[in-house]
């Protein structure tokens, strides 16, 4: 697999990472049934920083990203994000997910409603936003994604790397402070993986927290500035991409890398 | 990344289809002679046709439409139909007893009815749901007569409720299920205390009055067309409660529901008429009159809402679960992501149960018939009552049946093309 996912330099400049904590998450615990899924999970995660999570399927990277907007319920331990922290509390939990964003693997479009609206439909109905406004920043946005032209077409008329750059733009239209990827490139093409990787290159070079579950390397290598490798529900590894590629320490980083990168 | 090395800049011209393609008789050979079976098939067919229709065209097609009774009919020519009931009683298979000086009544109800479905099937007329919203109440006091202001009162106690719930959830900041109890209470103090008082007054006031019609004078197609649409109106909203009831997290709600839909789908709608026409006077206090055809709109429509229930809870099982967590990541509450993502798409994929179980309901009002009611069913037993029509079968239930087809082949076309304008993928 290459490294080089972009032709082009990537611009470094508003890549600052502040000292301010957007995602804190303390001795997390999590079970499905009685699976422990997640155990003892610690993570802090700072504004600005762009966060690679990778690791063998099962390992629960998804999961541990989920919890963070509350798709999945933690059992034990503290999330905060933003300062709010994630319990039972309704209300929280949407002032959360208001303000982070997610992309899925499968995309999750909504069939029925045109990528316009699509993404106008949070804007309005969330932030009580006037529908003009938000067709506004919707086509700012889908501009930005490089598919302002597809506006009025349903999501089934569009191809997959498409699809996954509509659901970057629907989400940034909520104007998050984080934004979560879950594999965002994993049912795509090779080459529209590339065009997905690029809008996540640009939201990188504009600053945006971002936390990836992915298994694109490359773009951990040139993107991110922390590489966190997960097995078995725990975080075995993390450090910076170059020191993680070229010089990992646990026994389990070294195999998961050779088979990734091995052929 | 690996570069693309070629790509076609030009479409390629265009080949001439097979014959097979576009002509009638290519069209004729390919799906009628493909083969020595799909022919004889295809002859077997059109005997089969012509043996079903050599008897009942010339039957039907010569019947005989001015006869004064069966006896006539008879004497005149005894192979073909005697449509000349159908021409003596049309008003009764239509209106049942209703006073004929007062047709425009139901007559304009039903025209109403059209102009009040328009706001919901047509969005750009969406504007004047208001009238779809009074349409029912104005149905009623059309179709039943009396004073309007009881009526009123109805929309006048929603009113209040809504009132009772704004005021509790933004002047005092009560959680939703504390301002929905407000509001069930000031339903409750509006009917003890406000509504007599004002019905009196505005009777004596307005009195904007129309001749009253007993129940027992309704019947025919207008019974049938009373029972169905109030069926189909309330147990869509209710059924698609109901589908999300039995989703639900809450243990409560959903014990509710199971316990519901499986009671009621369990238990066949005749059961259920005779409890409403029989024994639910037993159970109501004695002297409360509680009207037999709301009697038997409300038992049809929970019937056909615990059906209708599984045919969303089908639909509602086809969508990736991926649809709830990108309205969740995306901060929608229940309510809005049930309203603007799930059941859009639920509804979508369950049209063809819903007209399904819309169609059933509409044909099923034929068993209230079973309870005395008069609908063209019952009025054919009473027209063969007659002495001059006595052993008429044939030509009545053509007729009812012709009726009864009109109404649900239309609502089937209607949900084909609602299929078709739903689409919006490109398979």
């Amino acid at each position: 697999m290459s490294d080089a996912i972009t032709e082009r330099e990537i611009d470094r400049s508003k890549m600052e990472i502040s000292d301010e904590v957007a995602i804190h998450i303390s001795d997390m615990n999590k079970w499905f049934g009685s699976f422990h899924v997640l155990r003892d999970i610690n993570l802090e995660v700072r504004r600005g920083e762009r966060i690679v999570v990778c690791g063998p399927s099962g390992s629960g990277k998804s999961t541990l990203i989920r919890c963070i907007n509350r798709l999945e319920e933690h059992q034990q331990g503290k999330i905060i994000v933003d300062g709010t922290e994630l319990s039972s509390d309704l209300k929280n939990i949407d002032k959360i997910r208001s303000e982070v964003g997610m992309c899925f693997q499968h995309f999750n479009l909504f069939p029925h409603l045109t990528i316009l609206e699509n993404c106008t439909l949070a804007p309005i109905w969330v932030r009580k936003m006037s529908r003009k406004d938000a067709e506004e920043t919707a086509m700012r946005y889908l501009e930005k994604v490089k598919i302002p032209e597809q506006a009025d077409k349903f999501p089934g008329q569009l191809s997959g790397g498409q699809q996954q750059r509509v659901a970057i733009a629907r989400s940034l239209c909520m104007k998050p402070q984080i934004m979560l990827f879950d594999e965002p490139t994993s049912s795509l093409d090779p080459e529209m993986i590339k065009e997905v990787l690029d809008t996540m290159i640009e939201l990188a070079e504009e600053g945006m927290t971002m936390i990836c579950v992915t298994h694109e390397m490359g773009f951990a290598r040139q993107v991110a500035n922390r590489v966190i490798f997960m097995d078995d529900g725990q975080i075995v590894e993390e450090n910076e991409p170059a020191e993680f590629f070229d010089n990992p320490k646990s026994e389990r980083t070294k195999l998961f890398l050779s088979q990734i990168l091995g052929h | 990344m690996v570069n693309v090395s070629f790509v076609r800049e030009k479409p390629l011209p265009q080949s001439p289809p097979p014959i097979t393609e576009g002509s009638v008789i290519g069209w004729i050979r390919k799906n009628l002679f493909s083969g020595w079976l799909s022919s004889i098939l295809t002859i077997l067919s059109v005997y089969f046709l012509y043996v079903c229709l050599r008897d009942f065209i010339p039957w039907a097609y010569g019947g005989n439409w001015s006869a004064g009774s069966l006896r006539e009919c008879l004497d005149t020519n005894p192979d073909v139909a005697c449509f000349s009931v159908i021409g003596a009683r049309w008003r009764q298979l239509l209106f049942g007893f209703y006073p004929s000086e007062q047709y425009w009544r139901p007559i304009l109800t039903f025209i109403l009815l059209f102009v009040s479905v328009t706001p919901i099937f047509a969005p750009r007329f969406a504007k004047y749901f208001w009238f779809s919203l009074i349409y029912p109440g104005l149905a009623v006091w059309l179709l039943w007569g009396g004073s309007i202001w009881p009526v009123f009162s109805i929309y006048l106690a929603f009113a209040v409720s809504g009132l009772g719930f704004y005021i509790a959830r933004n002047q005092f900041k009560l959680s939703s299920g504390m301002s929905a109890i407000v509001a069930i209470i000031s339903i409750i103090i509006f009917y003890l205390f406000i509504a007599s008082p004002f019905i009196a007054l505005f009777k004596y006031i307005f009195p904007i009055t129309l001749l009253v019609i007993e129940s027992m004078q309704f019947g025919g197609f207008l019974l049938s067309m009373i029972v169905g649409f109030s069926g189909i109106a309330a147990s869509f909203p209710i059924g698609i409660l109901l589908a999300l009831g039995r989703q639900s997290d809450l243990p409560l709600v959903k014990m509710i529901c199971v316990g519901f839909i499986e009671f009621i789908r369990g238990v066949p709608l005749i059961t259920l008429l005779f409890v409403a026409s029989v024994l639910l006077n037993y159970f109501l206090p004695p002297g409360t009159s509680f009207d037999i055809i709301v009697r038997v709109i409300i038992m049809v429509t929970i019937f056909s809402a615990a059906y209708m229930a599984e045919v969303i809870r089908g639909g509602l099982a086809a969508l990736p679960v991926g649809q709830h967590e990108a309205s969740a990541a995306l901060g929608l509450s229940y309510w809005e992501s049930q309203r603007l993502i799930i059941m859009p798409q639920a509804l979508k994929i369950s049209i063809p149960g819903i007209v399904n179980t819309f169609i059933g309901l509409f044909k099923d009002t034929t068993l209230v018939s079973i309870i005395s009611l008069l609908d063209p069913v019952g009025l054919a037993s009473l027209i063969r009552a007659d002495q001059k029509w006595n052993g008429i079968y044939w030509e009545l239930y053509v007729a009812i049946g012709l009726m009864f087809f009109v109404c649900c082949f239309g609502m089937s076309q209607y949900s084909q093309y609602l299929e078709r304008k739903l689409k919006t993928d490109n398979s």
